[in-house]
């Protein structure tokens, strides 16, 4: 029996500070150019709180609307109001920076993260009514600091600040004198990276509503690296994350391949609970610092708020088949190997038609492909063009190629087989899997029969292989739900056979009758 | 373009002689294809890379553009650029490049 998806989260916190003070755009820039024009309007240019609850592709990324709807908005999207603008939605939440400090207190685990005493009483009852936010969270957050102990900290410690406004209300200090891969600098992306993902997490096991204990591994597929000097990049943010959250029967460990890891990750996930080796597997991510305001330049040049402000998270549970949910199909997994070569022609022959021949099938059986799902919105002002739709022109143009259909149908392709960008630039959360909630529920409800995931990553960034990646997975109806309607058209079918034998039986008696 | 590719840019310029080096681009857009033109002719228009401020003025073309397509084994071009070549606006990306290459090579 093919492993089912029981469940998604999709989460986001708002971090205009940690924009300024911790993006790499921003902290290479006061390197560089300390008395930049930029780095002055840029305070400037940071939303508030309820603009990013009144951004229309943020509503769509925790679920209070869909892709579709995103799609009957007329782009860019910056300056519409959405008519929506709730903190909650089905898939997550989108939380406020504040309260996002006191989640990374609770994932500290070596009194690292320090919190003003005024600061946590003022936001502590405020955090508790968040529906994740458990009675083990509330006692790890402790009741904060004096103001001249984080002073003290800043200034004579090399801890990373954590503001509000213009005031200072916490830091994240180093977790060793010498090693860089302790810094305060690595030690505040890592906690980022842990708490979001905590959030997920929380999420995700909320929304299917399962017994924590349950849950027996976590798969973690970010793109930070923890360790020490002698390990850097040792891991396990999983186990660290699932601890928060109180599984206490999980163990876990991490996967990495740039932003092709979460879908390598579902792989990995669904072939265990297959191999009866786990009976729920939890595939969970957070956000990363380093990418906050990346396309600032860009934002600021053209007068635009600075979109890349927020931290983000994925959580999918996959487990047992229960009949009912969507199955990860993985007997056609598309591959992109290590003879596969790196040209674009390559990569998406490898991972979308490729599987799709094994299968019997061609592009225009899947109903919605899911690559890479980067908002338009943050990406074409900066030049990088619209990703996700030249995603589906490529896959339409393999179409062509394959002569699954007509040139002239590319525009249409694009439109029927496509979706709208709506993930935030935070590397692998874009990659394929924000749409697996939806496709989830449009296969459950029977409007779908298809999508196909597609995780893609650049490897060349850590210098250690040019080669590209990606891994594809297609999710299709419950095979069990599938025989039952089948089994169902076939009583159909002997019920007719039977009346029509009675009604003929009743015809000889009658004409018997006659004679 | 990338902080390392202009580093890598200069540094194969200064091994090779600027009028000795080509450098071939395969951005998916016009705009894209530009920047990294103006980058490696007139310099980094963005202040931040190596090539801030350093005219290198390199012949620098789009592998879409036809002038290099007639360059390729049709076979090659065939398996590893034609789909792209499909989805891409050709035209928009050769007036670009004319446009730069108009502007700033010293070399084409």
């Amino acid at each position: 029996m093919n492993t089912v998806i029981k469940g998604t989260s999709y989460v986001m916190a708002h971090t205009p500070h940690m924009v300024i003070l911790n993006g790499v755009t921003q902290t290479t820039e006061r390197i560089v150019n300390p008395e930049s024009e930029y780095l002055k309007k840029l305070p400037e240019h940071l939303r508030s709180y309820e603009d990013i609850l009144a951004y229309y592709p943020n509503q769509v990324y925790i679920g209070n609307h869909t892709d579709d709807d995103l799609a009957a908005i007329e782009f860019p999207y910056y300056d519409k109001k959405c008519d929506i603008s709730d903190r909650y939605g089905k898939f997550g939440e989108l939380m406020p920076e504040h309260e996002f400090y006191l989640l990374m207190k609770i994932a500290d685990d070596f009194d690292l993260v320090h919190l003003e005493k005024d600061f946590v009483a003022e936001y502590k009852d405020q955090f508790a009514k968040d529906p994740v936010v458990t009675e083990f969270m509330l006692k790890r957050l402790g009741e904060g600091d004096d103001h001249e102990k984080i002073v003290k900290l800043v200034e004579e410690e090399h801890a990373e600040k954590l503001i509000q406004g213009d005031k200072v209300v916490g830091c994240v200090k180093r977790a060793h004198d010498i090693d860089v891969n302790l810094s305060a600098h690595i030690m505040l992306e890592n906690i980022v990276n842990k708490a979001s993902a905590v959030l997920a997490l929380a999420h995700g096991l909320k929304n299917i509503d399962i017994n924590p204990d349950d849950i027996e591994y976590v798969i973690e597929c970010g793109e930070e690296a923890c360790g020490d000097q002698n390990q850097r990049g040792g891991g396990n943010f999983a186990k660290s994350i699932a601890e928060i959250v109180e599984l206490h029967n999980a163990t876990g460990s991490d996967t990495r391949s740039f932003c092709a890891a979460p879908s390598h990750a579902m792989v990995e996930a669904a072939a265990l609970v297959k191999a009866g080796v786990y009976k729920n597997v939890a595939v969970v991510a957070g956000g990363c610092t380093a990418k906050l305001g990346m396309n600032g330049k860009d934002h600021v040049a053209k007068g635009l708020p600075v979109l890349e402000d927020m931290i983000a998270g994925f959580c999918v549970i996959v487990g047992e088949n229960d009949g009912v949910n969507p199955e990860i199909d993985l007997r056609y997994i598309g591959r992109h190997t290590v003879g596969t070569g790196s040209a674009p022609q390559k990569v998406i022959s490898t991972l979308v038609a490729d599987p799709l021949e094994r299968a019997g099938l061609t592009t225009l059986d899947v109903d919605k492909f899911s690559p890479e799902m980067q908002n338009p919105d943050i990406t074409q002002p900066a030049g990088a063009g619209n990703v996700p739709e030249a995603n589906y022109k490529m896959i339409g143009a393999l179409s062509v190629m394959k002569k699954w259909m007509e040139k002239k149908e590319l525009l249409n392709f694009v439109k029927e087989h496509g979706l709208v960008g709506y993930a935030p630039t935070q590397g692998h959360i874009p990659s394929g899997v924000p749409y697996i909630g939806f496709a989830r529920e449009n296969i459950l409800d029977g409007s779908m029969q298809r999508v196909m995931i597609i995780g893609k990553g650049s490897l060349f960034l850590g210098r250690m292989t040019n080669l590209f990646d990606g891994i594809s997975f297609m999710i299709t109806p419950n095979s069990a739900k599938q025989e039952e309607e089948n089994a169902v058209s076939k009583d159909t079918v002997r019920q007719l056979i039977a009346e029509s034998l009675r009604e003929f039986a009743q015809s000889l008696t009658d004409e018997e009758t006659k004679a | 373009m990338d902080l390392e590719n202009q580093k890598r840019v200069l540094e194969y310029t200064e091994q090779h002689g600027a009028e000795n080096v080509v450098v071939l681009l395969g951005a998916a857009d016009a705009e894209g294809a530009g920047l990294a033109a103006e980058t490696v002719e007139a310099g980094d228009p963005t202040y931040a890379g190596p090539l801030t401020g350093v005219s290198l003025g390199l012949a620098c073309y789009h592998v879409c553009e036809p002038v290099v397509k007639e360059e390729f084994d049709e076979a090659v071009y065939e398996e590893q650029v034609s789909m792209m070549e499909m989805v891409l606006d050709v035209d928009e990306i050769v007036e670009e490049m004319d446009d730069i290459r108009g502007e700033y090579c010293q070399y084409c």
